[in-house]
């Protein structure tokens, strides 16, 4: 296990410090570039209810192919800008939105687990499970409704608690392949978001989709999504 | 005529249509043999024409294992057995008792596409339709090269099958998200340069029949479809599919039936 940390980080370091270089030289032309952040936990912390196996994988292949293709989209888009090519600009912007939504919902993603051991899976005390009751009804309102949805979604994408900065209210909403909450709403600030793309569940839950979102609330970081709350809603 | 009103829910309140359908109150036969199965498909026994108004879960025309180790038997199990499965029992579930009921699965398809305003039954409907022309697609030791016709259609509207070969692996591999890719033939050569053979890709559950096209052949990239042999590794189920998998046979027969219909 510890080995597996050391391994796992080291590889980890790698990946940052070349993208590192990368983004370096890509600063020095004044563009700034992403890289794929570290995960604040091992892969096989989430287990039994998201296996190493599906960890590693997201986090290393998805989440790193999102960030690479980001990158080169952004740098397409500045070199076209440069030209003054405005249909290479449109062109790239579904890219731009797959890849770059991609990162930023995967960021959020590995922020919003946590082991069993460091409070996975604990309710929210404070401000915003007062706001779970009141505006969703209750905690197992709020899980079956995202639960519902979820399953309900066909093809590739997210179910998200979001706060409703403007109105102060939880929404719960769903978004297709990597587009971010805000594409359903400006004013929307994503607190949990669960991928249901089908590499986020299929090694270990196959096709029965409902088992895995029935048991990534033992993995829910209810103290990020608090945190974030409280920040909007001080 | 009854329209049929898109609702968001899975139970379609029968007051919106027009009549039921007179149905097999029975269990539909095919799906009953299909339940245990573990090496083979279960085939359609012979016997009493019984006449019912649903879809059945049509086998793949090779055994479940055949595609090995290309497509792994554990896949197949999954993906027929599971995955396309549900599609012909929900969509059997959506639209009993409803103007859906007793029509041919490419009229349902193409009611509940609604020209792109999706009525809830089109997602099952549309997938039966799919994973049916997939495993068509396929066959055992499939895969090297088109010849005849098919061939110098391709040549023609490609310049070769190497280039051909190029746009589809493209189209399959950059279709994000869920969703597959196609060669189609097209009974309107497109103006711009008198193509009948084109290459799309569709998200989710679009096929190229709602959109006016002749399908010929497709590749699954829905994740389900690759993820327990490749993992991520899309790119390389495609190239294998391509080397190993593509029944030729299946495209020609289907391009000349295409060909005949126009004639």
């Amino acid at each position: 296990m510890a080995l597996r940390t050391i391994v796992s980080r080291k590889t980890l370091a790698a990946l940052g410090s070349g993208l590192r270089a990368e983004a370096r030289l890509a600063a020095s032309r004044g563009l700034v570039t992403f890289s794929l952040p570290d995960l604040p936990y091992d892969y096989g912390a989430l287990e039994p209810a998201i296996s190493a196996e599906i960890m590693q994988l997201h986090h290393q292949k998805h989440h790193q192919t999102y960030v690479t293709n980001y990158n080169k989209a952004l740098e397409q888009l500045e070199d076209a800008m440069a030209k003054g090519d405005a249909l290479a600009v449109v062109k790239l912007q579904s890219a731009i939105k797959f890849n770059g939504g991609g990162h930023i919902n995967h960021s959020i993603f590995w922020k919003n687990l946590s082991p069993i051991r460091e409070g996975g899976g604990e309710p929210p005390k404070g401000s915003l499970g007062w706001a779970i009751d009141t505006d969703l009804g209750s905690m197992e309102a709020l899980v079956q409704r995202m639960n519902a949805e979820g399953a309900a979604l066909q093809g590739s994408g997210w179910v998200w608690l979001g706060l409703d900065k403007d109105f102060k209210k939880l929404v719960v909403e769903t978004t297709a392949n990597q587009d971010p909450l805000v594409t359903k709403g400006a004013n929307l600030v994503p607190l949990i978001g669960i991928d249901v793309w089908e590499h986020a569940y299929y090694l270990q839950y196959k096709n029965v989709k409902p088992d895995y979102l029935k048991n990534i609330w033992k993995v829910i970081n209810w103290k990020y999504a608090s945190e974030v709350y409280e920040k909007e809603c001080h | 005529m009854a329209t049929a009103t898109a609702t968001t829910s899975s139970a379609v309140p029968a007051t919106a249509f027009l009549r039921r359908q007179g149905a097999n109150g029975g269990a539909n036969r095919s799906l009953r043999w299909a339940r245990n199965q573990h090496q083979r498909w279960s085939p359609r026994r012979s016997g009493a024409a019984v006449i019912t108004a649903k879809f059945d879960l049509k086998p793949p025309p090779y055994p479940q294992d055949a595609l090995e180790p290309h497509m792994s038997q554990n896949t197949m199990s999954f993906h027929w057995g599971k995955h396309h499965r549900a599609y012909v029992d929900n969509l059997n579930k959506q639209i009993v008792g409803t103007e859906l009921q007793g029509k041919s699965l490419e009229d349902v398809m193409i009611r509940t596409y609604n020209k792109g305003d999706l009525l809830p039954p089109f997602n099952n409907a549309a997938q039966v339709w799919n994973h049916d022309f997939f495993w068509d697609s396929m066959k055992p030791g499939g895969g090297g090269k088109p010849s005849g016709e098919l061939l110098k259609a391709i040549e023609r509207d490609f310049g070769s099958f190497e280039k051909f070969s190029e746009e589809f692996r493209s189209a399959a591999a950059t279709q994000f998200g869920s969703g597959w890719a196609w060669l189609v033939y097209t009974v309107n050569p497109r103006p711009s340069d008198g193509k009948e053979l084109l290459v799309l890709k569709t998200p989710n559950a679009v096929n190229p029949l709602v959109l006016g096209y002749t399908a010929l052949l497709t590749i699954d990239v829905w994740e389900h479809a690759y993820y327990l042999d490749y993992q991520n590794r899309r790119p390389d189920y495609i190239s294998i599919f391509m080397e190993k998998l593509v029944s030729w046979d299946a495209v020609s027969a289907k391009l000349e039936v295409a060909k005949s219909r126009v004639a």
